[in-house]
């Protein structure tokens, strides 16, 4: 990768891990390993199916999509999964709102689901949109791609594809940002106590 | 949330949460083959109903099954009720028995605030399906759905609620909520049909009251129109001078719907008695939002039992 621009220092306590080029090029790698991976467009291959889960999963899915597009000309349908109701942790927290679940209008039935995510860390959001999915339709298959995997996975799960695997210790916050909801693009490594 | 006792006091963020998580349980579930979250599974929802209904005990009953929560029904008639135990009595009773929240309805005004105060240490919701002439929170919340569904942001929206006033814990929980949520409510009623006072009622910040006898008059400014059951089972004595004069002065009949301005929905929040408040042009016409109503009371008893039960535990 090219050098990161350093111009502005960074506030203490966080560490910028990609920077906004790193995320345009992360995504757009991701597209490519997609497209060859799920065989798109091949006859036979199961038709794809990109769903985001709430809240940056759903314009990360959006933009891969595009990516997508854009280098196979095959558009593939985009959705978003919202697992509020799946998750195993409600009880320990204040009553959160629900997200929005929006799936293609085709369906999910015997298609290739991916499910996207900013960031894989225990592996719960995923096993809720598992749960969630299952719900919604029977896919042939389901994959999973992630812009950041931090490791400490609690369940037996793990990613198809990922931008950027970070080493981090489990006090640490790893935090995406998108223009869509944060207003710009980025992923900043925040240390104990400053998240 | 702890409890839902009531709409009066309810402040606008909790309500407008209740009714956005709503919108987004309907949107979820829309189209799909099973209609059922896990998101309660394991909680113990136990109806106590003193009172006849149809739709409020069903729409909370498939609300908490669509929600995976353990729904047990019991009805005064097929209880110890019958024996003569006392509402605290049977309260405490479904609280050892386990339940996480009690939805109760009955005759008597205030009925669910007490039950809360009997419950509170057992640490058990409460939420009120209508207590005598007091109170019916899930029915104002369900016709607030309904009405943006149909208008949508409720601000500045000027909401007719005619009929049977004094009796109606639907028309009080519909004025304190939709002028918290900044509507202008119009009580349109005869005035041996209005409580006394009513025109002090408390309404919430940014909305209003207004009280009349006049129909016609008002019916071209109205954004929506709510009809009320004359509730004959509470009257003891003359409160108009017979059915076929309340339905001509009072009654939504064809010539009066043509009153109302072309994007005014009619409401009523069941069951309804055609031919006296409403005719039944009116209610099987396609302005009527009866029956979106009574699927939007699922939804919204959803996100109740959401709000109440799916959190950590609140004290508040």
């Amino acid at each position: 990768m090219p050098p990161r621009d350093r111009g502005a220092p960074e506030p203490a306590g966080q560490r910028e891990l990609l920077s906004a080029g790193d995320v345009a090029r992360t995504i757009a790698r991701m597209a490519h390993q997609v497209i060859e991976k799920t065989s798109l467009g091949a006859s036979g291959a199961a038709p794809v199916v990109l769903l985001g889960i709430p809240t940056r999963g759903a314009p990360l899915a959006t933009r891969l999509a595009e990516r997508i597009a854009e280098f196979s000309g095959v558009s593939v349908p985009t959705g978003a999964l919202d697992i509020t109701l799946y998750r195993d942790d409600l009880r320990r927290r204040p009553t959160r709102p629900i997200g929005e679940t929006a799936l293609p209008p085709g369906g999910v039935d015997d298609a290739l689901v991916v499910l996207v995510d900013d960031v894989l860390f225990s592996g719960r959001t995923i096993r809720a949109a598992l749960d969630a999915l299952r719900d919604a339709g029977r896919p042939r298959a389901v994959q999973l791609a992630v812009l950041v995997d931090r490791g400490h996975r609690e369940l037996p799960i793990r990613a198809d594809y990922v931008g950027k695997n970070v080493p981090t210790a489990r006090s640490e916050e790893v935090r995406v940002l998108l223009a869509e909801t944060d207003g710009r693009d980025g992923v900043v490594l925040f240390r104990e106590g400053d998240g | 949330m702890k409890h839902l006792l009531g709409t009066e006091g309810l402040d606008r963020d909790t309500a407008l949460a209740v009714l956005d998580t709503s919108d987004g349980l309907k949107r979820t579930l829309l189209g799909r083959e099973v209609r059922k979250l896990p998101t309660l599974r394991g909680r113990t929802v136990i109806t106590m109903f003193y009172e006849n209904s149809t739709r409020t005990r069903v729409s909370f009953e498939i609300a908490g099954k669509w929600m995976s929560a353990d729904v047990v029904n019991v009805s005064a008639g097929g209880s110890s009720v019958s024996k003569g135990e006392s509402l605290r009595d049977t309260a405490l009773t479904l609280a050892a028995a386990g339940a996480d929240c009690v939805i109760v309805r009955h005759p008597a005004s205030g009925a669910a605030h007490r039950l809360a105060g009997w419950l509170a240490e057992a640490g058990t919701s409460v939420v009120n399906a209508g207590d005598g002439t007091h109170e019916h929170p899930t029915q104002a919340l369900l016709d607030a759905a309904t009405l943006r569904d149909r208008l949508g942001d409720l601000a500045g929206k000027r909401i007719g609620v005619v009929g049977d006033v004094l009796h109606s814990r639907v028309a009080r929980s519909n004025v304190h909520l939709l002028t918290t949520l900044g509507a202008e409510v119009v009580l349109i009623a005869p005035p041996t049909l209005l409580p006394t006072g009513v025109a002090g009622w408390p309404v919430g910040a940014g909305g209003s009251l207004v009280v009349t006898h006049e129909l016609d008059a008002e019916l071209p400014g109205l954004d929506a129109v709510m009809m009320l059951r004359v509730q004959a089972e509470r009257m003891h004595g003359g409160f108009f001078p017979s059915a076929r004069e309340y339905a001509i002065a009072y009654g939504l009949n064809a010539n009066r719907l043509s009153l109302l301005p072309a994007h005014a929905p009619v409401l009523h929040p069941g069951p309804m008695l055609r031919g006296m408040e409403i005719s039944a042009a009116v209610a099987d016409s396609p302005r009527a939002a009866i029956t979106q109503q009574v699927t939007n009371g699922v939804h919204v008893r959803m996100a109740v039992l959401y709000h109440l039960l799916a959190g950590e535990e609140d004290q508040s």
